[in-house]
């Protein structure tokens, strides 16, 4: 049924198909409103669920923790500083293996205060063992979610995954959604039903003290897990559209890059106005094209290999920064076409932080840039930063 | 326990810990005398390990001495003095 | 004829990795006598991460949900929210914590919890400090106790605060019942948890929990010393339920310095220091009495 919603309607939209069991929710900007939603629909009956109002974002997933081990499905939504203060328990959540799902409403992390969307909330959680995606607009958002369910869910996976939307550009933005009927839903995502939960008949004890000799191993399983998720995220992805009738491409989505000369990296709402400048430099005759990661756990290395192969420069633009090699995105992409070092030229861009819009100019510059890279000339700057307030009239 | 393969998904435990024989651990022993004994059941009350047993009502305490860990309470909560800590030295080993 | 004054059925194993004397075990093993096996127990990073045993053996017969130090009260929570959706009613859960665990690092998600009415009893067995990782001070650290981060010298004396009135704290959160218990009186901690079982919200039970290593003490004085306290009042048995307070053994007949003088983390108590305690004791003592008026509601 078609609706006009914001990524945040669709998020506790999604929640409600999705059959949620358990809901632990705190307030954050610019998150709050998928708590707000999730409320009235509890109060109002239209969603069976226990609605925990916890004190704080860490109590949130410590909550979840133990409600999906008794078996129930489980939900949370958060950004920034509430996602940092989980940071312990998302180790802990991935680690035993439990299979919540949690839209993150990116947002720029303090100091200084900034309410905006940026990735360094997502991407310093890039070492848990979340599954992560990464949703270009409001409809991507509500099918993410209940994707990640059955990618979260499947016996062979069983980890928690992150939903992110972009804040205030998708959460506050209203869109066009076509929300599923919950009976066709109910056909896709089956109730959650998971072998490892709390029997009273087996008393086990969860968590646990694994010495040195074991711990490794237990990790190496988590790792397979991780590498198995590739091919349930395609699956996952291919059972959608026979569902719902859309397509979304799998890991990764590439966007006119069959004959691209050069393409960019991008992930999430940025990636709409990627493909705007692609589709305006194409009818200008360049031979562009966008390569939308969505997701970036587990990161689709394969597939960046297989693009590397026929397309020879690949600029990565990063939301976030790293303090190392640019941002998160530039160095698993460069660790991805290492093979091919010599034959691929890289750069890597900055941009976007602490909510600055990326416009299509940005991107036609940046296609520019690569192109010129591409016809020898010289990279540059290995690493840029977009729309700097740096006295040059570059951008 | 060979390989990964052969873990459980997800850290969690196998069986209890009672083939762990914490009876190791111990420098001094309790050693119950019967004829002291009026079976008012304060050690195996007492016992953090499980190490007394009595199985039913009437019988007298017993020493487990795979798991008793020699700390001493029962000894010193028996009213009638019925249990000496000797050292463990001066008995043969288990 | 000889009697069991407990229940038989044990619901903790034998070989576990608690110290000799361990107060702590003793404490699981008679709170589990009065739950029975329809039990869910989690736990937070404390002794119990290691007393229970290394993988894969554990040495509860319950499940156990392990998880990290500040969130017994959250997860509580989150497991009774779960069973309550999954219509299964006779399940009892409980948060089984250190005193650290609790009122420092704990109280937040605790205070959420009770806040929240969740149905639930935490259990915090205390051992006045943080012990597993080597008796550091907490917030219920007694005045003058030494520990290793409150070893006095030159420039103080050993935990110049008071422990905190962790109880009255709870009571003003809103738990349905509170009760005080010790390890020297396991008929005590049965007939408690037995009746905390069947009341609902929060019910908080704070016992006393001794610790031969922290405390200083011969491991076979483990129950005794736990006995002087309630003898000498600084640890008085009682029950909390409904804004009425009842005395459960009122036995205070011994000076405190019999309960101070045979632990070696109060050997260098000066006369002065336990003549201070000895007032706060008595003033206490005589606050708790006033409180508990004619015994209503008393389980023992």
């Amino acid at each position: 049924m078609l609706d006009l919603m914001t990524a945040n309607a669709a998020a506790a939209k999604a929640a409600m198909l999705a059959r949620v069991e358990v809901i632990a929710a705190y307030p954050i900007t610019p998150q709050t409103s998928i708590s707000e939603k999730l409320a009235e629909m509890c109060a109002n009956n239209e969603l069976r669920a226990k609605y925990i109002k916890v004190e704080s974002e860490h109590s949130a997933m410590a909550a979840l923790i133990g409600a999906s081990f008794i078996g129930a499905r489980t939900f949370t939504a958060t950004s920034s500083q509430g996602l940092a203060l989980m940071h312990e328990m998302l180790f802990w959540a991935a680690g035993a293996r439990r299979p919540i799902v949690m839209p993150v409403v990116s947002r720029a992390l303090g100091p200084p205060w900034n309410i905006w969307t940026d990735h360094m909330d997502v991407m310093g959680e890039r070492d848990t063992g979340w599954l992560q995606f990464f949703c270009e607009n409001n409809q991507e958002t509500l099918d993410m979610i209940l994707m990640a369910y059955r990618i979260a869910e499947d016996r062979d996976i069983m980890l928690p995954a992150m939903v992110i939307e972009d804040g205030f550009i998708l959460s506050h933005t209203f869109e066009k959604v076509d929300v599923p009927a919950i009976e066709e839903v109910d056909f896709y995502l089956h109730p959650f039903n998971p072998d490892v939960k709390v029997n009273l008949n087996k008393p086990r004890r969860y968590g646990s003290l694994v010495m040195p000799d074991w711990a490794m191993e237990f990790r190496y399983n988590n790792a397979l897990a991780m590498e198995r998720a590739k091919k349930k995220v395609v699956e996952a992805g291919t059972a959608f559209k026979k569902a719902f009738g859309r397509d979304y491409g799998g890991l990764l989505e590439e966007y006119r890059c069959e004959d691209a000369e050069v393409a960019l990296v991008i992930v999430g709402s940025a990636a709409g106005t990627a493909k705007v400048s692609a589709d305006r430099m194409r009818e200008r005759g360049k031979k562009v094209g966008v390569l939308k990661l969505r997701a970036f756990r587990p990161f689709p290395s394969d597939e960046l290999l297989a693009v590397g192969k026929r397309v020879g420069t690949i600029g990565v633009f990063d939301r976030s920064y790293t303090y190392g090699q640019g941002g998160a995105i530039f160095g698993e992409v460069r660790n991805a076409l290492f093979p091919l070092a010599g034959q691929v030229r890289t750069k890597g861009y900055i941009g976007g932080l602490g909510g600055r819009d990326v416009t299509e100019n940005d991107f036609e510059k940046i296609f520019e840039d690569l192109l010129a890279i591409s016809s020898g000339g010289k990279a540059g700057k290995e690493i840029e930063w977009v729309a700097l307030k740096d006295g040059s009239l570059r951008w | 326990m060979e390989t990964y393969r052969d873990l459980p998904q997800s850290t969690y435990t196998l069986q209890t810990t009672e083939s762990v024989r914490t009876g190791t651990w111990r420098t001094l022993r309790p050693v119950i005398d019967q004829s002291k004994c009026v079976r008012c059941y304060a050690c195996w009350k007492f016992c953090p390990d499980l190490s007394i047993e009595v199985h039913e009502e009437g019988d007298y305490p017993k020493v487990d001495y795979d798991h008793c860990k020699g700390c001493g309470i029962c000894s010193n909560e028996c009213p009638k003095q019925a249990i000496q800590m000797v050292r463990e030295e001066s008995v043969c080993s288990i | 004829m000889p009697k069991f004054t407990l229940p038989k059925e044990e619901y903790i194993s034998k070989g576990h990795s608690g110290c000799a004397g361990c107060g702590a075990t003793l404490l699981a093993r008679h709170v589990l006598k009065g739950l029975g096996p329809r039990t869910i127990i989690n736990a937070p990073a404390c002794c119990w991460s290691v007393v229970q045993g290394v993988w894969p053996r554990a040495a509860l017969k319950v499940p156990v949900i392990d998880h990290a130090f500040e969130c017994t009260g959250a997860v509580s929570s989150g497991i009774r929210a779960a069973l309550d959706i999954k219509g299964i009613e006779d399940v009892t859960v409980v948060g089984f914590a250190g005193d650290g665990g609790t009122v420092d690092i704990g109280l937040q998600a605790l205070s959420g919890a009770i806040d929240r009415r969740t149905d639930f009893i935490y259990v915090m067995y205390d051992n006045e400090a943080y012990m597993n990782t080597g008796i550091q001070r907490s917030g219920c650290t007694p005045l003058y106790a030494w520990t290793n981060t409150t070893p006095g010298g030159s420039s103080c004396a050993c935990n110049e605060s008071p422990k905190k009135r962790i109880m009255e704290m709870l009571i003003e959160n809103g738990i349905s019942y509170g009760a005080t218990v010790s390890i020297a009186y396991p008929e005590d901690i049965v007939a408690k948890v037995k009746k905390a079982k069947n009341i609902r919200g929060t019910k908080f039970i704070h016992a006393l929990s001794s610790c031969p290593p922290g405390w200083k003490i011969s491991p076979a004085k483990s129950v005794e010393v736990a006995r002087l306290a309630t003898q000498t009042g600084v640890f008085p048995l009682y029950e909390y339920e409904d804004g009425a307070f009842a005395m459960s053994k009122d036995i205070k007949s011994r000076p405190v310095e019999d309960y101070l003088m045979v632990q070696g983390r109060y050997k260098h108590l000066t006369k002065e220091m336990i003549a201070e305690i000895q007032r706060a004791v008595d003033a206490g003592y005589e606050a708790l009495k006033a409180k508990c008026g004619k015994g209503a509601g008393s389980a023992v």
